[in-house]
């Protein structure tokens, strides 16, 4: 029998980065605010100290920090007239769990989109014509502006301490940043981090080639750090155990080290672990959402949690599960483009360039930090002239350092055989003198790329995996193609023995780790016959349920996500607080 | 010959405890024999590193010769085999890896597409299980004494695995390759508290320094030769310990490496 709780004002569906901005901004307004998180309490001390946490086997292969697949996962395939399997061991992208969430084991790596990315279709077709977003593109406006939004970016980057350099500081470029950004009202919070030696090799060929390098923006602190909640954070010690690790620094932003000390302490804020929610409630005229339903994972029992405002703040894409598996809105359908639920899912495109040093140029690759890099923007969005090109939206280019651990980082030349003698000695040979280049590319939205509930398998709570059914399009196989051939011109400078590029191969495959960059399925728009959401992330079909993350992105433009995400929660919650609390319902007519 | 201890087995088929000692002869290709001994063995302290918990004897002397084909030993840097990678993969398949920790499992099953991943109902315990059984078959089948065949033989028969030339399983023997790869090289790499990576070895031989650094100081001096012992996780005394005295807020370096700035 279902037990039901006391009703509260707003329920939190996750305990990650979204819900801990929401809930903290919520909360301040004196509401009552529920937190559910699947997974358990943890915090820096003790849950991410060494000598534990520097454990390469157990947290970057085994991955005791993510979404247990044994639990939940999703079934895949390429596209819409194939059968879809589960994804029985996480491999392209690893969802986080836990207080926290993915933020807690992310690299730190926290870039703004451009102007040009939030109008993506306008933008494409006024400069380079119809035919550039045509079908099977789906590329849609976000329906907010980077003017709009550089206000909550700036309150994001404060937040979490970012260390950069501008490039454009209120419309005026500035040397040593990112000359192809938007205009920032100020500074970042911190300094930039200083290049490494993959970074300082790849800067100097890149000015060589007239292009415009910078340091990464980073999340990864270069300084000691008080932000405006009060919290402290202490410099990155450089220690090259970031992405798939808790920082035991207190360095690396999260909910842990930015927000949750004082949230927690709020009395009008409660946190509930290992409770896993199931559906969000709807009353009989399915417009409005009484509550939640979740199991209590101690005791196994079903508990409804009755809420005014349910706000969906999962991984991305485990929101679009919980607005298909509630049936809030029309599931989309690639055959007749209809429906919006689950529509849009992008990635992100990657390539890669190795650069094979001889002996006595030591790269010292663990000398690293999740968001150490050194890159060039000059072909990301619509920095540079598509004409002729063939596709639209570009990537940036970056060597980073994030770290040496053997296990996953053991780079051979092409050609080496994949074990034996001949193996050991090129690992031996090579582990300390080369550098990877990476082109982090767009994914532009296509009609056969979507999300829906897969009709066959199901996860621990008897609820429908979630099916993606993605491919990259031509458009990113060029761009990436393109991007990479740039690359290696670059690279051919920076004075290595041998050079081996990894172009973007396709079918795309769930199996090598690539981004955990998963956008799109409940994407925010101006048009409820195209999009899940309005402008503030409120659901067109529920008004009284958000969702939050990249789930909104329209298509996923050529940088990590996790700055744009902070910058929506926070205007999403500004909406809420301003417009929604006064005057319950939708925000957009 | 090298003694490598001594330690007890269930017999699979008496469910009687055999005390059983095992001698390997490294770098000679030879296979290690167990015999029951009596009370020799148990006079002997037991160290409890050079047990199996999984793999059977017959079992045992197959992995310990492949994975030294797979990572051979050198005069100076181990192989997979004296770095103590079959003990890291017997202990990884006795514990909640061969259990299928974190493996979604439900079916149906169904044969995929190479980028859809692994789609066999199997625990990584029980695939090994069921390859090894077809091995033994297939070699006896061949004539193949594995273990004490040439390098030339070994390395043949793997690339049948890996290939999938050879059928021993209803499922590609390609798949059970890539795992016994992937395993021995985690084994090689992981810390050494797993039973592989002994001495740190592979970490030595490539230079990498293990599991606590922190190099804000010297990450600029591009190019430095770093050279200093490798740290295990093993080898906590002194290291990364200090967050666990005070409140939040305090950084660690450690008194053996430079570090810029204390902000403290």
């Amino acid at each position: 029998m279902t037990e039901r709780k006391k009703p509260v004002d707003v329920v939190l569906v996750g305990m990650g980065l979204t819900a801990a901005i929401v809930g903290r901004e919520l909360a301040a307004e004196g509401l009552s605010v529920l937190g559910l998180e699947r997974g358990a309490w943890r915090d820096t001390v003790p849950d991410f100290q060494s000598p534990a946490m520097h454990d390469e086997l157990r947290y970057a292969v085994r991955q005791h920090l993510h979404q247990n697949p044994e639990l939940e996962t999703y079934t895949f395939r390429n596209r819409p007239d194939e059968v879809a399997l589960p994804v029985r061991t996480l491999g392209s992208f690893l969802p986080g769990t836990d207080v926290g969430g993915a933020a807690v084991h992310w690299n730190g790596q926290t870039w703004r989109f451009l102007p040009s990315d939030f109008v993506a279709r306008s933008h494409n077709i006024e400069r380079y014509g119809r035919e550039a977003v045509a079908d099977p593109l789906t590329v849609q406006d976000w329906g907010v502006t980077y003017d709009e939004l550089e206000p909550f970016y700036d309150k994001f980057e404060y937040l979490f301490g970012i260390g950069g350099k501008a490039g454009n500081l209120k419309g005026a470029i500035q040397p040593g940043g990112n000359p192809y950004e938007g205009p920032r009202a100020r500074e970042y919070p911190n300094p930039p981090t200083k290049p490494a030696y993959a970074g300082a090799l790849f800067a100097n060929a890149a000015l060589e080639l007239g292009y415009r390098p910078f340091q990464v923006p980073s999340a990864n602190m270069t300084a000691q750090y008080t932000n405006f909640e009060g919290v402290t954070l202490q410099p990155c010690m450089v220690c090259g155990f970031c992405e798939r690790f808790g920082c035991e620094h207190f360095a690396k932003s999260s909910p842990q080290t930015t927000i949750l000390p004082k949230l927690m302490a709020q009395p009008n804020f409660e946190l509930r672990t290992h409770s896993h929610v199931t559906k969000v409630l709807l009353d009989s005229s399915g417009t409005r959402a009484t509550g939640v339903l979740y199991v209590d994972l101690a005791t196994k029992r079903e508990i409804e949690q009755p809420a005014e405002l349910v706000i969906l703040c999962s991984f991305g894409i485990n929101n679009v599960k919980h607005l298909l598996v509630s049936g809030i809105g029309q599931p989309y359908d690639p055959s007749t483009g209809q429906g919006t639920i689950g529509r849009n899912y992008s990635y992100q495109t990657m390539a890669s360039v190795s650069i094979f040093y001889p002996e006595s140029v030591r790269i010292n690759p663990f000398m690293g930090a999740g968001a150490l890099g050194t890159a060039i923007d000059d072909y990301n969005g619509d920095s540079f002239d598509h004409g002729g090109l063939g596709f639209i939206g570009g990537a940036y280019v970056a060597a980073y350092t994030t770290g040496g651990r053997p296990i996953e980082h053991h780079p051979v030349p092409p050609g080496t055989p994949r074990w034996g003698l001949s193996w050991k000695k090129a690992v031996r040979r090579h582990y300390n003198h080369t550098v990877g280049l990476s082109v982090h590319g767009c994914s532009m939205s296509a009609r056969t790329n979507y999300l829906s509930l897969d009709p066959t398998y199901v996860d621990a709570y008897g609820m429908p995996l979630l099916r993606v059914t993605f491919d990259f399009p031509d458009n990113d196989v060029k761009m990436a193609n393109y991007i990479t051939d740039r690359t290696v011109e670059i690279a051919r400078l920076m004075g290595g023995e041998l050079i081996a590029p990894s172009h973007r191969s396709t079918p795309y495959s769930v199996v090598p780790y690539q981004t955990t960059h998963n956008t799109g399925g409940a994407i925010m728009g101006t048009d409820p016959r195209t999009s899940a959401v309005n402008r503030y992330l409120q659901s067109w079909n529920v008004p009284n349920v958000f969702v939050q993350g990249a789930s909104a992105y329209p298509q996923n433009p050529g940088y990590n996500p996790t700055g744009t995400v902070g910058a929506l929660a926070y205007w999403s919650a500004k909406a809420i607080k301003e417009q929604y609390l006064k005057n319950p319902g939708p925000l957009i007519r | 010959m090298r003694e490598r201890g001594a330690g007890l087995r269930q017999n699979k088929r008496t469910g009687m405890i055999d005390i059983v000692r095992r001698d390997v002869i490294r770098g000679a290709g030879a296979l290690g024999f167990t015999c029951a001994i009596g009370s020799y063995a148990i006079a002997r302290p037991l160290s409890g590193t050079d047990t199996y918990q999984f793999f059977t004897p017959q079992e045992a002397a197959f992995v310990e010769a492949a994975v030294d084909r797979l990572i051979p030993p050198e005069p100076v840097w181990s192989g997979a085999g004296e770095a103590g990678v079959p003990r890291y993969i017997d202990l990884q398949l006795a514990g909640p890896y061969g259990r299928g920790d974190r493996l979604y499992l439900a079916g149906p099953i169904r044969q995929g597409v190479p980028g859809q991943g692994y789609q066999l109902g199997l625990t990584p315990a029980q695939l090994y299980r069921a390859a090894l059984q077809g091995i033994a078959a297939e070699s006896q089948r061949r004539g193949l004494e594995f273990a004490s065949a040439s390098d030339a033989d070994k390395d043949a028969f793997l690339q049948d695995l890996e290939h999938d030339r050879v059928r021993i399983a209803d499922f590609p023997s390609a798949i059970f390759f890539e795992t016994l790869l992937a395993n021995t090289i985690e084994g090689y790499f992981a810390d050494p508290v797993y039973g592989g990576n002994r001495d740190m070895v592979a970490w030595r031989m490539i230079g990498f320094p293990g599991a606590y650094a922190a190099y804000l100081g010297v990450y600029t001096l591009h190019g430095i030769d770093l050279r200093r012992e490798p740290l295990s996780m093993a080898q906590a005394d002194g290291h990364g310990a200090s967050h666990h005295r005070g409140p939040a807020g305090t950084t660690s370096g450690s008194p053996d490496r430079p570090v810029a700035e204390d902000k403290r």
